[in-house]
């Protein structure tokens, strides 16, 4: 794994600081993140809180895919992913993308990429708990 | 072989991990067609992936046993 990209996935609550710290570079001007909270609110009910369950290994292995990508793709110097898994409460942190990069426009595109891709293809899924019960997202049998 | 099954795909199947007969199983598409026999409330899934060595395999692709193998429901990170 290359040096400049970080990929974390944690049960304790992410810090923005701490992954802003892990992109900041004195060559960058630039610097992008994307956080992701848990809202109270989906297709008019009410969220209670989410539960994040994750292929841990593979997740792990296609966050680095996407990384590697974005350093590929985009003029951009670092870039950090962090997801939460297990259980998430409203207003807390659920993913943190940071990305530094010489100028700003690689910055915003890298990390609106990133956030793209991962909930295109990365192995977590969200269990939304409702007033009315519990359901995973996206595909409600 | 074993099969993991994440998200959704515990629920519907009841298990973390299942175990399915290999003899027949060749390739994604034949393990697929053995999970949707051995386990048909799968079919409430309008699709899943199958995951082989923690990447994503294509029907075409070869599975024998000892392979780390999972079900991969639709999903909904971030």
């Amino acid at each position: 794994m290359n040096k400049h990209l970080h990929i974390h996935i944690s049960d304790h609550k992410l810090s923005i600081d701490e992954a802003y710290a892990s992109v900041l570079d004195e060559s960058c001007g630039g610097n992008c993140l994307f956080i992701g909270t848990a809202r109270n609110h989906n297709k008019g009910e009410r969220v209670t809180h989410l539960d994040f369950e994750t292929y841990e290994s593979m997740a792990i292995k296609e966050l680095e895919k996407i990384a590697q990508r974005c350093l590929e793709q985009f003029d951009i110097k670092k870039l950090r992913i962090d997801h939460r898994k297990g259980e998430v409460g409203l207003t807390d942190i659920a993913v943190i993308i940071a990305v530094s990069a010489t100028h700003r426009k690689a910055a915003f595109e890298a990390c609106e990429y990133a956030i793209d891709e991962l909930k295109k293809s990365v192995p977590i899924w969200k269990k939304e708990y409702l007033e009315s019960g519990a359901h995973w997202v996206s595909d409600r049998p | 072989m074993d099969v993991l099954c994440f998200g959704i795909a515990r629920d519907l199947t009841g298990h973390r991990s299942v175990s399915i007969d290999s003899d027949d199983i060749h390739t994604v598409a034949d393990l697929r067609k053995a999970l949707d026999t051995s386990f048909p409330e799968l079919g409430r899934l309008s699709v899943y992936m199958i995951a082989v060595n923690e990447s994503y395999a294509l029907d075409s692709d070869q599975v024998k046993e000892g392979d780390e193998i999972a079900i991969i429901p639709p999903v909904s990170g971030g």
